[in-house]
């Protein structure tokens, strides 16, 4: 299957400066891509250029097989939706505002008012239809934002950070919301964000730009668990990404099964749950196998050595647990421990250390 | 204190009495301030928009004229449109020189810059990025500027107020290219500026207060309108 859309060589300078440099990016129909960079590294460039609303020095973009420059700006803006960082809502109701880009588009009178009520409904939103936009509070105001875009079905939706100016409550709450109507809907969207909670919970795959180039493209396992380089681990953190169900959870600990292990860690999620426990390197302490010693420390797993590379003064060790989990420890403790390839050794950390994001 | 009271009861009589001459030169007044303000609005509201938003080249040095035109002296600009019209200028065949249209075209050009210049400002004062939202959600250009021109509406008709309010007050360029002729090219504060002259002082402040509550049942609708959309 051909992707949705498609980006080649593309290259954007602002004077000398080199903003974005992307050799090849591929969206898939009806795939979620998480954008993920620190700021200033050119992922809102990338959104802007994928918007036609900057021009790139160099490079082609094929949307559904065809170059890009085969349609006008017009045409192909009115088959995409654009969501940016604040809601930028006009000043009417939000009746008028989820209309707007319906409007933009001529649609048939009769067609706008049921399609505005059915996403104000799917976002939970429909008892404002009559408020002023003025009148919202922030998690109100992007709800309205996104509903806006969603109304528009759009084939391609393009987010720029539409949660990071919402408290931490506010955003979980729209995020998860936002993650069922995008898997209810299959809407391809490409997101930036240098939240990696949510490249985690929203995308299908993860690309992480750093300094305007695409250093990594892949599944969220594969960009967290085995970062392309030293920068990308640098950025990502959790390398250690594990997939698992919960099976028990009370008293705010919360046991998860995966990959044949019984994992702990501190939070609170529903029985059955899919999620993601992720974990830093430097969180996790390496013993021998045959060890088993009393410790705070509520996960106990056992794998054998993948394999070992340095890093500056550290190293970094991968252990096949049934999952890959990396560590990184001292030259010292790796000589002390005897970590070569195929070894077996045991691995701790604290539940706390475990970060769990739903799915 | 006599002359006051006697001048001020003269005024009245002239209002309310059967000279209709003083509603004459009021209505001339209105109908070319309005017409030289919707002009202007015409004008600057398509300009004041292009200054704004478009990526023209010395785009500082044409505002900065614009805010200059804003305070244009208005003799200065009767004395350019004179210079226009007059028999023997460029425009003079037109034969325009002392008549209503004059007036018109001057006040245009006084009024022009400052509708201009305030739908500037208005649109620039709006958040740059809501001109790419807008085009994200599929706006074309004309729409992306009707929805900016909606929701700088407020201060796009104060611009309007302060473009009527610069041209129902002025008299330099409309006694310039006008001339005060009775009935034909007499209005307001020409008129005003004449009786002053004569010493017929209860002349004046009659044509005094009408040009007061002309301006300020002009400026009373302008309100009304930008309040109501303020609400929505």
């Amino acid at each position: 299957m051909s992707p949705l859309l498609e980006v080649n060589r593309l290259l954007v300078r602002r004077g000398p400066r080199l903003v974005l440099d992307i050799e090849h990016l591929a969206l898939d129909a009806g795939e979620a891509l998480a954008v993920i960079g620190p700021n200033g590294a050119g992922k809102s460039t990338l959104l802007l250029v994928l918007s036609r609303l900057l021009r790139p020095d160099r490079g082609t973009i094929h949307f559904r097989e065809a170059p890009l420059a085969a349609l006008s700006d017009l045409d192909y803006r009115r088959r995409i939706a654009l969501v940016l960082q604040d809601p930028l809502l006009i000043d009417a109701s939000v009746y008028e505002n989820v209309a707007l880009g319906l409007r933009f588009r001529h649609a048939p009178k009769k067609e706008i008012a049921p399609r505005v009520d059915e996403w104000l409904g799917k976002f939970g939103i429909a008892q404002l239809r009559h408020r002023p936009s003025r009148e919202l509070s922030g998690g109100e105001a992007q709800r309205v934002s996104l509903a806006r875009a969603m109304a528009l079905e759009p084939d391609l939706l393009l987010l720029d950070e539409p949660f990071g100016a919402l408290d931490a409550p506010t955003r979980l709450r729209l995020l998860q919301d936002f993650h069922s109507l995008l898997a209810s809907t299959a809407t391809a969207t490409l997101f930036v964000t240098h939240d990696l909670d949510e490249a985690l919970l929203l995308g299908d795959s993860v690309a992480v730009i750093l300094n305007g180039r695409l250093r990594q493209h892949g599944t969220p396992q594969q960009v967290f668990a085995s970062p392309a380089d030293e920068e990308v681990g640098a950025f990502v953190g959790m390398e250690t990404v594990i997939e698992g169900r919960v099976s028990a959870s009370q008293n705010g600990e919360v046991a998860v099964e995966a990959g044949g292990a019984m994992l702990y860690s501190v939070g609170d999620a529903a029985v059955g749950q899919r999620v993601l426990l992720c974990l830093r390197p430097e969180d996790i302490t390496l013993w021998p196998s045959s060890e088993s010693p009393r410790s705070s420390a509520r996960n106990r797993i056992v794998g054998r050595v993948q394999r070992r590379y340095p890093q500056g003064p550290l190293l970094r060790v991968v252990l096949d647990c049934g999952f890959p989990v990396t560590a990184l420890v001292t030259h010292a403790s790796a000589d002390e421990l005897e970590l070569e390839p195929g070894q077996a050794i045991a691995a701790t950390f604290k539940a706390s250390a475990v970060h769990v994001v739903l799915k | 204190m006599g002359l006051l009271i006697e001048t001020l009861r003269e005024a009245l009589e002239l209002l309310f009495g059967p000279d209709g001459e003083v509603w004459q030169i009021t209505s001339l007044s209105l109908q070319v301030s309005g017409l030289a303000t919707g002009i202007s609005l015409l004008i600057g509201l398509p300009l004041g928009s292009w200054l704004a938003l478009g990526r023209i080249p010395g785009q500082r040095i044409l505002l900065s004229l614009i805010n200059t035109g804003m305070a244009l002296p208005p003799v200065v600009v009767g004395l350019l449109v004179s210079l226009l019209l007059w028999r023997s200028g460029p425009l003079g065949g037109l034969r325009l020189i002392y008549t209503p249209a004059a007036i018109i075209v001057a006040q245009t050009v006084i009024a022009a810059p400052v509708v201009t210049g305030l739908t500037a400002a208005a649109l620039q004062q709006l958040d740059p990025r809501l001109r790419l939202q807008l085009l994200g959600l599929g706006a074309s250009n004309l729409q992306m500027v009707l929805a900016l021109w909606r929701e700088a509406r407020l201060p796009i008709l104060a611009a309007l107020m302060a473009g009527f309010g610069s041209v129902i007050s002025e008299v330099g360029a409309s006694m310039m290219v006008g001339g005060n002729i009775r009935h034909q090219t007499r209005v307001l504060t020409t008129a005003i500026v004449l009786e002053t002259g004569k010493g017929a002082f209860g002349r004046a402040i009659a044509l005094g207060l009408l040009l007061l509550v002309l301006a300020f049942l002009v400026n009373l609708a302008l309100t009304w309108i930008q309040q109501r959309a303020a609400r929505r």
